[in-house]
This record gives C-alpha cells, sequence and structure tokens, in this order.
C-alpha cells in the first residue's frame, strides 16, 4: 500500500479545515463529471422521457378528437332513432285509427243493412197483412150475402 | 484503548489526518480523490446499465433513471423556470447524484476494509476541500448565468427592492458559498463521527438508529444543495420588472 504515499517528506500537519490544491482539482472532477453525465444520463434520458412525453400528449389529443367525433356521431344516431321511433308510432296510431273507423263503419253498415232488411219485412208483413184482411173482409162480405140470401130465401 | 480487552478492527477514529499526495509544490488529498474516483465509478456504471437499450416502455434500472431524471427536472424546472432550466439540469443533477452518493457511499461502503498508510477512506463530501470546490462551482454558476443572460444588468438584483439592501447582498455573495460549503461538510462529518464514536463504545445494535439517521440527513443534505443551487441559478436568471 505504499505505493498511494505519493508525498514525500514534509507533509503538511493536516487537519479538519485543511484546504490546498485538492479543491481546484475537485473542482474540475466535478466539471468534467457534469459532461460526462450530460452525455451518458441527462441527454438521453431527457430524451426518451421528453419523446414519450410528446407521444401521450398526441395520442390523447387523437384519443380526444376520437371521442368528440364518437358523440357527435352517437348523437346523430340518437337522433335518427328517436325520427324513426315518432315515425313508427305515427304508423301505429294511423293504422289504429284506420282500423277503428273501418270497425265503426262495418258495424253501423251492419246496423243499418239489418234496420233496413227489419223494416223491409215489417212493411212486408204489413201489407201481407192488408191484403189478408182486405181478402177476408172481401169473403166475409160474400159470405154473410150468402147467409143472408139463403136465410132469406128459406 | 488500554481499557478495553480486545481491540476493534473497525472502530478507530481519526480527525484531520491526510494521505497527502504531492505534485510540484502542490499538495493533495488522496484519500478524497480514492473515494470520489469510487463514486463516480459508481455513478458511471449505474448510469451505463440504466441507459443500455432504453426503451419507450420503461424496464428495470431504466424505470430508477427516469425517476431519477424526473426529480431532478421538477428541482431545476421550479426553481430556474420553464425557459431555461434545460441549461443548468445536468449541472444541479450532478451535484445532487455526486453528494447523494458521496454521502450514502461513506456510510454504506465499509471503507475500512481498505487500508491507507494515513488517513482514512470515507465520504469525499466529509473533506472541506471538496464541498468547497462545489459551493464556488455553484457562485461561478449563478454569475455566469445572470451576467450571460442580462450582462451588467445583472448587478441591478444587488439594489433591488431598494438600494438599502446593497452592503446586505454583497454580503450574502460571500455567506451564499460559504453556508453550502459547511453545511454540507459539516453535517456529512458530524454524522461520520457520531456513528464513528457511537461504534466505538458499542459496536452492536446501538449506532444503528444514528446510521439510519445519517442516511436520512445525508439524503436531506443532497437535497438542500441541489436546491439551493437551483434557487440561486433561477435568483440570478430572474427577470426584473
Amino acid at each position: 500500500m505504499t505505493w498511494l504515499l505519493l508525498a514525500e517528506a514534509g507533509v503538511p500537519e493536516g487537519g479538519l479545515f485543511d484546504l490546498d490544491a485538492t479543491l481546484p482539482l475537485m473542482a474540475v472532477q466535478v466539471v468534467l463529471l457534469t459532461f460526462l453525465l450530460n452525455a451518458l444520463f441527462f441527454r438521453p434520458v431527457g430524451k426518451v422521457v421528453e419523446e414519450r412525453e410528446g407521444f401521450i400528449s398526441t395520442s390523447r389529443a387523437d384519443a380526444k378528437q376520437k371521442l368528440a367525433e364518437v358523440q357527435k356521431l352517437e348523437a346523430e344516431l340518437a337522433e335518427q332513432l328517436k325520427g324513426a321511433r315518432q315515425a313508427a308510432q305515427a304508423v301505429v296510431t294511423e293504422a289504429e285509427q284506420e282500423v277503428d273507423r273501418l270497425y265503426r263503419e262495418a258495424i253501423a253498415q251492419a246496423e243499418a243493412e239489418a234496420n233496413r232488411s227489419k223494416e223491409e219485412s215489417r212493411r212486408a208483413i204489413e201489407t201481407e197483412r192488408e191484403t189478408a184482411r182486405t181478402q177476408l173482409q172481401g169473403q166475409v162480405d160474400q159470405l154473410s150475402s150468402t147467409i143472408i140470401d139463403r136465410l132469406l130465401a128459406a | 484503548m488500554a481499557l478495553l480487552p480486545f481491540s476493534l478492527p473497525f472502530a478507530e477514529l481519526e480527525v484531520g489526518h491526510h494521505l497527502y499526495w504531492q505534485i510540484g509544490d502542490l499538495y493533495l488529498h488522496g484519500q478524497v480523490f480514492l473515494s470520489s474516483w469510487i463514486v463516480i465509478a459508481i455513478l458511471l456504471a449505474f448510469v451505463l446499465a440504466g441507459t443500455r437499450g432504453m426503451k419507450r416502455d420503461p424496464m428495470g434500472l431504466q424505470n430508477l433513471l427516469e425517476f431519477l431524471w424526473n426529480f431532478i427536472r421538477d428541482i431545476a424546472r421550479d426553481n430556474i423556470g420553464e425557459k431555461y432550466y434545460r441549461d443548468w439540469l445536468p449541472f444541479i443533477g450532478t451535484l445532487f447524484l455526486f453528494i447523494f452518493v458521496s454521502n450514502w457511499g461513506g456510510a454504506l461502503i465499509p471503507w475500512k476494509v481498505i487500508e491507507l498508510p494515513d488517513g482514512e477512506l470515507g465520504a469525499p463530501t466529509a473533506d472541506i476541500n471538496t464541498t468547497v470546490a462545489m459551493a464556488l462551482l455553484v457562485s461561478l454558476a449563478y454569475f455566469y448565468a445572470g451576467l450571460s443572460r442580462k450582462g451588467l444588468r445583472f448587478f441591478e438584483l444587488y439594489v433591488e427592492p431598494t438600494p438599502i439592501m446593497l452592503p446586505f447582498k454583497i454580503i450574502e455573495e460571500f455567506t451564499k458559498p460559504l453556508s453550502l460549503s459547511f453545511r454540507l461538510f459539516g453535517n456529512i462529518l458530524a454524522d461520520e463521527l457520531a456513528v464513528g464514536v457511537l461504534v466505538y463504545l458499542v459496536p452492536l445494535i446501538v449506532p444503528l438508529p444514528v446510521m439510519l439517521l445519517g442516511l436520512f440527513t445525508s439524503a436531506i443534505q443532497a437535497l438542500i444543495f441541489a436546491t439551493l443551487t437551483a434557487f440561486y441559478i433561477g435568483e440570478g436568471l430572474h427577470e426584473a420588472h
């Protein structure tokens, strides 16, 4: 270990606050270390970190834009869906009204028909009864005149 | 030591002893450089392992490195502002990582296993030279930041909001590096000494809470140093209305 002892006889006293050529050499060493670490550490790592930060911010912006697009499309589709629902609803109500109308019409028609045939048959019965009665009246008259004739003749 | 029936291999205290290296007429603290090289080697190995084959979807070590990067970026961005933080991120980050790994390395690596002729290995930040060097770099950094951006108008900072502040602001230029360096140095050295003394007295279990506390303060010190650096640079760059 004597190779480490480079100083010859007459070394200084030493002490805690012994400032000597160590100071400037250490300063030079720290400056050199700064350049070394800048080349080996700060620049490459900074490049990687900043590239990633750039990548993240651009992909974020990209994603935001895509999200906005998706939201726009979603709103558009929702609008279309609403329109379609309304149209379907309108068709359904129209059809229901149509059915209702047809139903009422058919009922009214059938009622009218029934009424008409009822009336017709009532009238036919009436006329027939009338004719039957007049016929019977005639026969009664004839018979009574015949009876009277016979009685008178007897 | 005579009172102890056996000698403890890892429990001896040395303060203010340095392993001196001589270059010309200049002396260096060898143990500080040795441990700082180990710290730098750990940092570089970690960074090299983590940045190999980085992907957009992070895996393994890359996660940790990105977490660290984000953490440091937040410190720099909060204090300096969106516009200029990129220029200063490496400096602030290097200070944070170097101090953090130094502090934790000083606490977690069993330095005593390596025997030195004089002095002992430990956290590089427990030596005043290291912390003063970094604090002066911080001063240079914020002067450079302010002057390069605003020219001589940088010194308008000294008379805001009123010229009465001028002497205080000038004193502040000296107290900033002083407090930065002494805070870090004092905390780390005190932590090492407290742990050392406790280990010397009671080698088992008892030092553990202090060690955990030391890890906590070590991390906090790194964060404080980096945040203050960022704040001073942000102050230098701040645009007056």
